[in-house]
């Protein structure tokens, strides 16, 4: 390895070229051709009123999209045993590792975060839309609204978010669940918060104060597949 | 000659290697499938008799020694396989490309099995006039070819606290790159006419989680493409046939699989896999939302603990691959003791956009430990971090855009682990 460090020292001189290299690359062009903006091809037919109706599912956190429709907690309670309670848990505390939807409060800062729709969610919308779309489980789509309301408003209860059981869920009364998480999200800052990994001559030699050390290794936690009946390193 | 040399020989040879020391590792693993009777003075059975004709194979397959190579998945990772994930084995492959059938894979609710001809794509919301389109329809419209790679934000995200699966595969083969065949989203948006309003778009699959998310219009205008051949090859079910989303550079859950709708608005839906999922937890709790780019990231796919060294020593060839989804990779730089010295790495093959670029670095073993890493900068000047760095800013419970320095130790057998060095 000593070999290596006396070639590295020898190599300054084309790092300081590459350097250049790296601070004269032209910018990316951007693929896309920009001629066909101009006129339309013609090509698709209009979309006619009822198939987008049928396929128009999503629900927006300002309630636009909200379908017709209502369900109480109560009703909710019957449906979320029957059909989410055995991935999700009675509480929505999560079977094995399905999503938990309830807990976790206080816990983002932690060792261990939990992100729950109570503790980490931003918007009540995301719920009722997910709902919608994707569950239950392998039977995506199958609720009516009514039971879609009913179900959402139980996951919500179980989240202390609505404490009446005889809460009416709808597109009205949906839009008093506020999350209370909302305000911890912030859009992408990755090139003001981190502007110290842009460099321009990244370090080269000695960039350690002494040898490497080894401080982790993955056969001691043994959780690779295939490896997991091989020998202990230590 | 139908025996399989394969991943199980290699096992036993570091199970071989481990209790047997130095001595064992003399006999390589490939020789103990070998046959004498085929080799010189010998002539080989394959040099005397006739093989299999043409169109025996109508569809061809890696040689039969090679069967072993697959997607594999971590089973404690997800509750079910129908909403999880499988790994491209990176230690196994070279050059840019990705084939078609080792690209790893994301469900959410299973690989949809789209009848190409009950295929429609819809377009409406904040437009002139909502528009429906045929797979023939999107196939006879103006197309590109694309080289782009495509990671999940997720990749090696399960290395935050330290060092975890033993593995490229495993610790960074959510990721590949193929050449799309697509036509750029801004001659669909185009069709159906925008209105002034218009500032974000939803994207929705026709899987069973009906999988969304929101993209800003200024992205859908730039480099989108809506593809449906991979690497000249129709997309394959379980990468979205007959119609993806491909945004490149950005994260790949944005790539919406089996592609039905797309809705025009005005502000983001902040669906359930922008919210709930892929934001990024920081260590006061906070998350960061919309982190869409995927920063230069690169890892040595060969030798890894998949693909040990060997020969005891001598000239060896270090491969790996390097990318960013800000552009272009400008340099790889590589250590062989940790992260102390570096020097820069042989760039081969195109260093293309937003693709996967391959890089080598090649010296003189001298059989004393390695321990290996490789530092991706791209055209922007941005430097891949190391696993340190990153966690200074993020903490360790974000998850997602992991592209910290991956550090693999070579013991003088040859052997090859993954490990954290401080």
């Amino acid at each position: 390895m000593s070999r290596w460090v006396s070639s590295a020292l020898l190599g300054a001189g084309i790092l300081a070229l590459i350097g250049a290299g790296v601070a004269a690359a032209p910018k990316s062009a951007g693929h896309a051709p920009r001629a066909e903006a101009a006129k339309p091809l013609g090509i698709g037919r209009e979309a006619k009123s009822d198939e987008i109706a049928g396929w128009d599912i999503d629900v927006r956190p300002d309630g636009k999209g909200l379908p017709p429709g209502k369900g109480t907690v109560r009703e909710g309670e019957a449906i979320y045993m029957q059909q989410c309670a055995g991935c999700h848990g009675e509480f929505g505390e999560s079977a094995g590792r399905w999503p938990i939807l309830a807990g976790g409060e206080n816990t983002l800062g932690s060792n261990d975060p939990v992100k729950s729709i109570g503790s980490f969610w931003p918007y009540a919308s995301t719920v009722i839309d997910y709902i919608r779309r994707a569950m239950p489980f392998g039977n995506a789509q199958s609720l009516t609204n009514d039971e879609l309301y009913a179900v959402t408003a139980y996951v919500f209860y179980l989240n202390d978010l609505i404490k009446d059981e005889h809460f009416e869920l709808n597109a009205n009364s949906f839009k008093s669940i506020k999350l209370p998480n909302e305000r911890n999200f912030r859009d992408d800052d990755r090139d003001v918060a981190e502007k110290s990994l842009w460099r321009k001559s990244p370090c080269m030699t000695n960039c350690l104060p002494g040898p490497a050390r080894i401080t982790g290794r993955a056969r001691v936690i043994d959780v690779t597949p295939e490896s997991g009946k091989g020998p202990k390193v230590e | 000659m139908s025996k399989k040399p394969n991943r199980t020989s290699r096992r036993g040879f570091l199970r071989t290697a481990l209790a047997g020391g130095a001595a064992a590792i003399a006999s390589p693993a490939l020789t103990a499938d070998s046959n004498p009777a085929n080799l010189p003075p010998n002539v080989a059975d394959w040099s005397k008799t006739l093989g299999e004709g043409v169109a025996v194979r109508t569809y061809g397959k890696p040689a039969k020694s090679e069967a072993h190579i697959g997607r594999r998945d971590v089973s404690w990772l997800t509750a079910s396989p129908q909403s999880s994930v499988s790994f491209t084995p990176l230690h196994e492959i070279d050059g840019i490309i990705t084939p078609n059938g080792l690209c790893f894979e994301r469900h959410h609710s299973g690989i949809a099995e789209v009848n190409p001809a009950d295929y429609r794509l819809m377009l409406h919301g904040l437009v002139d006039k909502p528009l429906m389109f045929t797979l023939d329809d999107i196939k006879r419209m103006p197309r590109v070819n694309r080289a782009y790679f495509c990671e999940c934000a997720a990749n090696s995200g399960m290395e935050w606290r330290g060092a975890q699966l033993n593995g490229a595969q495993f610790t960074h083969g959510m990721v590949h790159c193929v050449m799309y065949t697509g036509v750029p989203l801004k001659v669909l948006l185009n069709e159906a006419g925008l209105k002034p309003s218009a500032k974000w778009l939803l994207l929705e699959g026709g899987d069973a989680a009906a999988m969304t998310r929101s993209l800003p219009l200024a992205k859908a205008l730039d480099d989108a493409l809506v593809a449906y051949r991979m690497n000249g090859e129709m997309l394959y079910p379980e990468n979205g046939y007959p119609v993806r989303m491909v945004l490149p550079g950005w994260e790949a859950n944005i790539w919406v699989k089996w592609l039905r709708r797309i809705e025009v608005g005005d502000q983001p839906w902040h669906t359930r896999e922008e919210t709930s999922k892929y934001t990024d937890v920081m260590a006061d709790g906070q998350a960061r939302r919309f982190t869409y780019v995927m920063e230069a990231k690169s890892v040595i796919t060969n030798p890894s603990p998949q693909a040990p060294i060997n020969h005891k020593s001598g000239f060896t060839v270090l491969s790996g691959i390097a990318w960013s989804g800000r552009g272009k990779i400008a340099r790889v730089d590589v250590s062989i003791d940790g992260g102390r010295n570096w020097r820069p790495a042989k760039i081969d093959g195109p260093a293309w956009d937003k693709a996967l670029t391959r890089f080598y670095y090649e010296f003189d073993w001298d059989g004393s430990e390695l321990l290996l890493q490789s530092r991706a900068m791209d055209e922007s000047g941005y430097v891949q971090p190391s696993k340190t760095e990153l966690r200074k800013y993020r903490g360790v419970n974000s998850i997602y855009h992991n592209n910290g320095i991956q550090t693999w130790h070579v013991r003088s057998n040859g052997e090859v682990e993954n490990v954290e060095v401080g």
